[in-house]
């Protein structure tokens, strides 16, 4: 059942992602709200599927299909508190593409496996991966802030006129967006962390922990770069391309981190 | 409908000839006064700006010699003047104003400012009694039309001054101006201009440097702000988001070296740069730093230039507009061309009908009450029945163009004296009721 509401909720994902590209080319008012609403009711139907999950009594989350899911609707609620404060759907240009296509894959078909071995560390587990992809939503937030930073930069450097009535909001306006979600997802990032390396001490199922596991070399690079960003933020105000670029970074760092469940001895879904 | 409008504008005269015929506001009541009591003018006004003067009248038989009256009162000859000048009658003369209320004759299509000054010029010539009935129905239809095009139309929706685009694109780069602060670089009328401009749009606080100082505390004063000594301008010059130089320096002031200490000491927050020098004063290297934004006085006329083609698309939606008005004003006005006659004949009628009921009165002696209602019902019923063909036709009749021979018909049958047209619409539709309703007694 939980994957039927959550196929209804891609399907209003996918207006989402049309617009995506459409509010590249042009501007259009209406299609800009069509486009809010249909995400806005997407969501509704994703947090019923994820409720439904959650209802199922098992930590199911634990699941690639299942975390992806839940790495959607943060983002998506990331997007939409940032619309309620700068009233602006332009993130979207970024964020809905990324949350179709997981939506899309979390869709495609039911993965009811568990990290079997970390049962005994239930809290933990759910702590660890609510904070850690509330992280990974802020970072993909922030991500396509800096992309969205980046277009508005050269529209003003380029000085074509025409051009300069686009969808983008004001550059400081992306800037402070950016920022924001960089500073408010660095903490959840580095707890995520954290209550990850508790679990994956303690869980007594698992023996010794190999420190050069790529899971964990990845996710230490990752936060490194994150940190690196936010400290240069903080101290000398990078942003525009040098930003950009460390966004880019902390990005596909993430990727790879993720991507190490698959071949990670200690923190694989599934089969193990 | 006997409107007549003389003038010339940016379009069909050059400087030279429009600065002889500028008048000076303060002697523009004397103008209309001038004007009015030219031969053949009831009504008149002047509206003089720098891009164009236009004498818009009202004259007894539309025929008047405005020509004539310019002559005279710049004592200028025909030859030189003659060839830069339009002239429009009736209908021509309304579109052509409306046009010009609008912003549609502008040299800049759709700014805001012509209606102001119409405006102002309508309430001079008022004052002096210059305007009365005639041009006030047309003026203030005029600003009717000119707000509508305005609501309808995106005409006046984009900047199109140099002032404007900088604050634009000002926006597009903060969001907000609100608490943002302007530095002045070399004092002068147009980065004052963009100066007031971005405080009017919430700048916090404005710095000025020039290389004499005292013109620097001079301009600094007008906006409450701070005279910079032109030495200390590189210290102080990163505490401005918005910057617009207009220095007379032959070459650059604001070179890489120079914008990279500003980043470094802001932080990195971008920099906003209107150059507004010839030549430039911040080098092109300096513009490629990664948050510092320059826009030289050919980048914002470039922006200028592409909005001024978007309101011409307008402008098109904004003439059919004015078209529709220009029937719907003549229309209107033709009927109250009839209003006047219809009163006429309807008092000449009443007089007629009074006469005899007195005449009735003297040969029957006093009259019951029943009696005095019967008669006064029955010569009422005759006159009206009578009456409703000859008023239906003037009336279809305004609407067409055989309006004037189907009046003159009527008043030559009736011999009707037609009292001179002072009367407003509204006077005079009241009139046209009240004839309607009873006169009885009071033309007696």
């Amino acid at each position: 059942m939980s994957l039927l509401w959550l196929r209804f909720a891609l399907g209003c994902y996918l207006v989402g992602l049309i617009y995506a590209f459409v509010a590249l080319t042009r501007t259009s008012d209406l299609f800009s709200r069509i486009a809010f609403h249909a995400a806005s009711m997407g969501m509704v139907f994703h947090f019923v599927s994820l409720t439904e999950l959650f209802l199922s009594g098992q930590i199911v989350w634990a699941s690639v299909h299942n975390g992806e899911s839940l790495l959607a609707f943060l983002s998506m609620i990331f997007f939409m508190v940032i619309y309620m404060i700068y009233k602006t759907t332009s993130p979207g240009v970024v964020v809905f593409p990324v949350v179709f296509f997981l939506t899309f894959v979390a869709a495609l078909d039911e993965q009811p496996v568990l990290l079997t071995q970390f049962v005994s560390h239930k809290g933990w587990l759910i702590a660890h991966i609510m904070l850690i992809f509330t992280g990974y939503a802020a970072l993909l937030v922030s991500f396509g802030a800096s992309i969205l930073y980046l277009l508005q930069e050269r529209r003003l450097k380029a000085k074509k006129p025409t051009s300069l009535i686009g969808f983008l909001p004001a550059l400081e306006i992306i800037d402070q967006i950016g920022y924001r979600s960089l500073l408010l997802g660095f903490p959840f990032m580095t707890l995520g962390l954290i209550t990850g390396s508790v679990v994956a001490i303690t869980a007594p199922t698992i023996g010794r922990v190999d420190f050069l596991d790529p899971k964990i070399l990845l996710s230490v690079l990752m936060w490194a770069v994150y940190m690196v960003m936010v400290f240069t933020r903080w101290n000398s105000g990078w942003r525009g391309r040098r930003a950009a670029f460390l966004a880019t970074f902390a990005f596909v760092a993430a990727l790879a981190a993720w991507a190490a469940n698959y071949f990670s001895t200690i923190h694989r879904f599934g089969t193990s | 409908m006997r409107y007549q409008l003389i003038g010339l504008n940016h379009k069909s005269a050059p400087l030279e000839v429009r600065e002889r015929l500028a008048i000076p506001e303060s002697r523009l009541p004397d103008t209309c006064r001038e004007l009015t009591s030219y031969p053949g003018i009831e009504e008149g006004m002047v509206i003089s700006t720098c891009n164009r003067v236009e004498i818009v009248t009202h004259t007894s038989n539309g025929h008047a010699d405005l020509r004539g009256f310019l002559h005279d009162h710049f004592d200028l000859d025909a030859n030189s003047l003659d060839p830069h000048l339009y002239e429009f009658r009736e209908k021509d003369a309304v579109r052509h104003l409306f046009r010009v209320a609008s912003s549609l004759d502008s040299m800049v299509v759709g700014e805001a400012q012509i209606l102001g000054q119409v405006k102002e010029a309508y309430a001079t010539a008022r004052a002096v009694g210059a305007v009365r009935g005639q041009l006030d129905q047309l003026f203030s239809r005029a600003f009717a039309v000119a707000k509508r095009v305005r609501s309808e139309t995106a005409v006046g929706s984009s900047s199109v001054s140099i002032a404007s685009v900088a604050v634009e694109l000002a926006k597009k780069i903060f969001g907000s101006l609100q608490g943002k602060n302007v530095f002045i670089v070399g004092a002068g009328k147009m980065s004052e201009l963009a100066a007031r401009h971005l405080m009017a749009h919430g700048c916090a606080s404005i710095f000025v440097a020039n290389r004499t100082y005292e013109r620097a505390i001079g301009l600094a004063q007008k906006f409450d702000g701070q005279a910079i000594k032109f030495d200390d301008l590189y210290n102080t010059c990163d505490r401005a988001d918005i910057v617009i130089t207009s220095t007379g320096a032959p070459h650059a002031i604001f070179r890489r070296e120079h914008g990279e200490q500003f980043l470094a000491r802001r932080k990195n927050r971008p920099m906003f740069f209107i150059d507004i020098a010839v030549p430039r004063d911040v080098s092109p290297e300096m513009g490629k730093l990664d948050g510092i934004f320059t826009y030289d006085i050919d980048d914002l006329q470039q922006a200028v230039t592409s909005h001024v083609a978007d309101r011409r698309k307008e402008a098109e939606r904004a003439e059919a507009i004015i078209a529709s008005e220009v029937e719907k004003f003549e229309a209107r006005q033709s009927t109250l061309d009839v209003v006047p006659t219809i009163v006429s004949l309807q008092d000449h009628l009443e007089t007629i009908r009074q006469a005899e009921i007195d005449r009735v009165r003297g040969r029957m002696g006093q009259l019951t009450p029943e009696q005095e209602i019967a008669i006064e019902a029955l010569t009422r019923g005759i006159i009206n029945k009578v009456m409703h063909t000859p008023i239906t036709t003037l009336k279809s009749a305004a609407k067409e163009s055989e309006a004037t021979t189907v009046v003159d018909v009527v008043k030559r049958l009736f011999n009707l004296q037609v009292r001179p047209k002072d009367v407003s619409l509204e006077s005079s539709v009241k009139k046209e009721e009240a004839g309607k309703k009873s006169e009885v007694g009071t033309r007696q």
